[in-house]
């Protein structure tokens, strides 16, 4: 239920993994790659992982949002590599009985995913390249 | 004893290497560790701060006393991004 893949990730693919007999709701959330950040021409992203500690660190999230809310399941897929304009970099997909819960859980396990997962973020744009997030030190940026 | 450490990310590209194994001392933590590897590889200091630790893929604090065969991940603020 929680992986990271240098694949496209499949959104249906991700309902079907969390589709329950006993929930009423499927809320999901879908990370995409825009086209500009900060003033800069985005060209790409390219995501780095340590994969065997980011599927655990999801699987953690999809069990603390599991005692948080009343939710059937969870799934969770992080592409890695890179991830050009439009495409998903990172799927997720909450089953409940309510859609509040639904809704709340996939908050909360993106928001969790920036903070512990060990899942880095290269933004390539035109021009250059810098790592996000690691803004300490001098800057990564060449041209 | 030894250990394994893994470099990712934006450490991976200043130590120029993805993974190392390292003889230390028995007794030292995690960030004798980190001090260490920063004498040896330079371009690493900058990015120090905001460092989280990792040992055998679970998260560890500064003062964990690493064992002989540990595997040791320094973590750098992950991917982030505006909400």
């Amino acid at each position: 239920m929680y992986r990271v893949t240098r694949e496209p990730i499949d959104l249906q693919e991700l309902v079907q993994r969390v589709t329950d007999a006993s929930a009423g709701a499927i809320a999901t959330f879908i990370g995409t790659t825009r086209n500009n950040n900060e003033g800069r021409k985005v060209i790409a992203l390219d995501y780095e992982a340590y994969p065997e500690m980011a599927e655990k660190e999801l699987a953690r999230i999809g069990e603390d949002a599991g005692k948080k809310w009343k939710i059937e399941r969870m799934a969770i897929t992080h592409r890695i590599g890179p991830v050009q304009i439009t495409e998903p970099s990172v799927i997720i997909a909450v089953s409940a009985a309510h859609r509040d819960d639904a809704f709340q859980a996939c908050r909360f396990a993106i928001e969790e995913i920036k903070k512990t997962v060990p899942i880095w973020k290269k933004e390539v744009f035109e021009g250059g390249e810098v790592w996000i997030g690691t803004q300490s030190g001098q800057p990564l940026t060449r041209s | 004893m030894k250990v394994k450490v893994k470099f990712f990310a934006i450490l991976r590209e200043r130590a120029g290497a993805g993974e190392i194994a390292k003889d230390i001392e028995e007794g030292s933590t995690v960030a004798d560790l980190w001090a260490m590897l920063k004498k040896e590889y330079p371009n690493l200091a900058p990015v120090d701060t905001r460092l989280l630790y990792a040992v055998n893929q679970n998260y560890v604090k500064p003062d964990y006393a690493l064992k002989n065969g540990d595997e040791v991940v320094f973590i750098p603020p992950v991917s982030g991004g505006s909400k």
